[in-house]
């Protein structure tokens, strides 16, 4: 009984419940908001690292190295901390989303290339041949077989981002958990961060459970 | 009247390895030839260098329809102008047979949907497959498939038409109604380059026969002299190889 108290506390569950739900909105905020960023930032990588001239495909390469090898808190650090010495400020929000999407767009061009490599090199030959140009072959005939193959990667990317959102609270951004350790504080009981915990469970469940039902549809699905 | 196509001492090579030792080939409009020889001889690379699927060394030349095959903005011109139909088919999975018809003209051309869609039941009616316009190509046969692919490249009006292989990847059964289309276009006055094994194919489509083995052409000339009285004896023992069984 003694243990319900401390952990799963209800009146203290209902009284935090609105901060925990204005945190959830914020941590949905900088999620999406750096999913969407990440996903035309990780697409543009991709096609540069693919095709892109002279240097630029080994530009693209070492940046995409670079932030994949990078911790993505010590990254949110030195944009929020690091950053001001040499003038350049972000609010909080723009920090963790700045940082989210270097991260989650390196990512995601190498999802991106995966996929395109996948597509059989006669798709490439036919298009050149009907005369199609680079950016219609790529929007028209590449591009659309190649995000069928992604889906289920870059979903499962989608849910790692969502996930990072909660390092925001290190920069003092109002995010779900942050709101979570401060009503912790607040009623000097855990309840509030299981709360939190069940809301990103609540929240990622389902997207973990259509990655496993997509990655088995298409990986029955014989490819013509 | 100058060729339709002109190619120059056309060389490729792999490395060390030399596909092509200097070709030179012309072809005029509305011929039909055909090319043979045994597997590894250059006939595939031969046609491929000619829309550029296949670089080849600076010192060769191509020229079709007066404009010169090379990197750079002129290629997009050629290639639209030269139609291939692959071993493989290679039609766009996620597309509908009739949307893999109507593509390069609306977005090459410029054709109106409405215009290249007209256009596009018309070469599937022309090719046998008219019935089939709002399946996807993975529910075809590959015959039917082959068929898509030749009615396709049709779309956009080519001044030659290349097929490399267009019949070696097919179940012996559909062979047969994919050489019909291609007699039927070889009829119609079309320039067709055709590298294939269908020896009975060339003999009587066919108003040149080329033999080629090595990264060269060792003899070329009608279906009567190539098949019928063959001058080298490389040529000789080919023929004899592929028809003696």
């Amino acid at each position: 009984m003694n243990l319900l108290n401390t952990f799963f506390n209800i009146p203290i569950l209902i009284d935090t419940f609105p901060l925990l739900l204005s945190g959830l909105l914020v941590t949905l905020e900088i999620g999406v908001t750096s999913i969407i960023a990440g996903l035309i930032g990780g697409l543009f990588l991709a096609l540069i690292r693919l095709y892109g001239p002279g240097p630029v495909p080994f530009l693209a390469k070492i940046y995409i190295d670079i932030f994949r090898s990078i911790p993505l808190l010590v990254l949110l650090i030195v944009v929020y901390y690091a950053l001001p010495f040499v003038g350049i400020r972000f609010s909080p929000f723009v920090s963790a989303v700045v940082a989210l999407t270097l991260v989650s767009s390196a990512y995601t061009a190498e999802i991106f290339r995966a996929g395109i490599e996948a597509i059989p090199h006669g798709q490439f030959e036919a298009s050149q041949a009907l005369g199609l140009s680079a950016r219609h072959m790529m929007v028209d005939v590449i591009l659309p077989q190649a995000i069928k193959i992604v889906i289920p990667p870059l979903t499962n990317n989608c849910i790692n981002v969502l996930k990072d959102t909660a390092l925001a609270s290190v920069v003092a951004m109002p995010d779900l958990l942050k709101q979570a350790t401060q009503a912790q504080a607040l009623s000097a009981n855990p309840t509030p961060l299981i709360g939190a915990a069940l809301i990103y469970v609540a929240l990622l469940w389902p997207l973990v459970s259509i990655v496993a039902r997509l990655e088995k549809r298409f990986g029955r699905e014989k490819r013509p | 009247m100058s060729p339709l196509i002109r190619i120059s001492n056309l060389k490729k090579a792999y490395g060390i390895f030399t596909v092509l030792h200097g070709i030179d080939l012309d072809i005029a409009e509305g011929e039909v030839v055909c090319v043979i020889g045994p597997s590894g001889s250059g006939k595939s690379t031969l046609i491929r260098c000619i829309n550029r699927l296949e670089a080849f060394s600076d010192d060769s030349s191509i020229v079709v329809d007066g404009v010169t095959v090379g990197p750079g903005k002129a290629l997009a011109k050629v290639r639209a102008e030269v139609g291939m139909v692959f071993q493989s088919f290679n039609l766009f999975p996620h597309l509908t047979v009739l949307k893999n018809v109507m593509l390069a003209p609306m977005r090459v051309r410029g054709t109106k949907p409405a215009e290249a869609e007209r256009k596009a039941r018309e070469l599937l009616a022309r090719v046998g497959i008219e019935t089939q316009a709002e399946k996807y190509p993975g529910k075809l046969s590959g015959g039917q498939q082959q068929r898509v692919a030749i009615a396709r490249a049709l779309a956009m009006e080519p001044k030659v038409m290349l097929f490399d292989e267009p019949t070696s990847s097919l179940d012996p059964e559909m062979v047969g109604e994919v050489l019909d289309v291609m007699k039927t276009l070889a009829g119609t006055g079309v320039t067709m380059v055709v590298v294939t094994h269908e020896m009975g194919f060339a003999r009587q489509v066919a108003d040149r026969v080329i033999f080629m083995d090595g990264g060269r052409i060792i003899e070329q000339g009608t279906p009567a002299e190539i098949f019928d009285n063959p001058k080298e004896e490389r040529t000789r023992s080919f023929l004899r190889a592929v028809l003696e069984h």
